[in-house]
């Protein structure tokens, strides 16, 4: 392993998972609710009357957060390296296993974590071991 | 007002994503590269969300209602199962395969990304794939 120190942000990535951690603590607070983002989309496609309001404004809220950011600063234009096809692919995987499994990196990961729940851990642990096991195999396998 | 706070909640959720590079794929994926030259970043954005998430969590797992006299829906599952792991490797190996998971697709999207809407149009094909297995599921165990 060779660490890219040019690549490495520390203080933008800290500073953006103290907004996170935010976000998730005033929604558990206010909304007495998961700040889990499939959770929130899944529920949406299982439509109950009286629980849609929250979940579109949630998913409107990140969806807009973009044009939010715009007014303190230039927003960085995400770069998305890999194809339709691969990101069709992903997109079911990330789908499918995210409603199997309850749960992703917001869910388990932020939300989990900080309740210290062994699950979330467990489910945590499991996508990004998978996460890096997929990326080892595309870069240094498939692509080597 | 709950749905006020879940917009607020999603718009600094969102801007938190963009301002650590949660966003930003190419970033995602160079913190999953653990044999390249690898991007530590993204620890630091799980170490300071978890870090404000324990102090939020802790307050709300004391309380009975949220502030705004919601009822609190903190999951109650401890459940290691099948389901929890499998689900997490599939949505792990779509994350290794794109870099995005649920939320910094939905940010991307508000970026106008046309691949990010690739991505969050099959994600929610798989999540609607899961409703529809479930419900065959339900279907036939209420039969049997």
């Amino acid at each position: 392993m060779s660490v890219d120190w040019n690549a490495f942000t520390p203080t933008a990535a800290l500073a953006g998972g103290v907004l996170i951690g935010s976000a998730a603590a005033v929604f558990a607070l206010f909304n007495g609710r998961i700040a889990g983002i499939s959770g929130v989309l899944g529920g949406l496609l299982r439509p109950v009357m009286g629980d849609l309001g929250w979940r579109v404004a949630f998913v409107l809220g990140l969806v807009a957060a973009p044009l939010a950011y715009a007014v303190f600063a230039s927003v960085p234009a995400p770069r998305i390296d890999v194809g339709w096809g691969e990101l069709a692919i992903a997109g079911l995987l990330v789908g499918i296993g995210t409603r199997y499994g309850s749960g992703c990196t917001s869910g388990h990961g932020v939300c989990g974590l900080s309740r210290l729940s062994l699950r979330s851990l467990v489910a945590t642990a499991t996508f990004m071991g998978a996460g890096f096991a997929t990326v080892f195999v595309v870069r240094h396998l498939i692509g080597a | 007002m709950p749905i006020l706070t879940s917009l607020l909640a999603g718009l600094v959720f969102g801007i938190g994503l963009i301002l650590s590079g949660m966003a930003d794929p190419a970033k995602v994926l160079g913190f999953l590269d653990l044999a390249g030259r690898w991007d530590p970043s993204l620890a630091l954005v799980m170490a300071g969300a978890v870090g404000i998430g324990l102090l939020g969590f802790a307050i709300a797992r004391r309380r009975t209602a949220s502030f705004l006299g919601l009822p609190m829906r903190l999951p109650k599952t401890r459940d290691i199962d099948g389901r929890l792991v499998g689900g997490s490797l599939l949505f792990g190996i779509g994350w290794g395969l794109a870099g995005f998971c649920p939320g910094p697709a939905l940010v991307a999207l508000g970026m106008g990304q046309v691949k990010a809407a690739i991505f969050v149009g099959a994600m929610l094909a798989g999540m609607g794939v899961f409703e529809l297995l479930e419900r065959r599921a339900a279907s036939s165990a209420a039969r049997a």
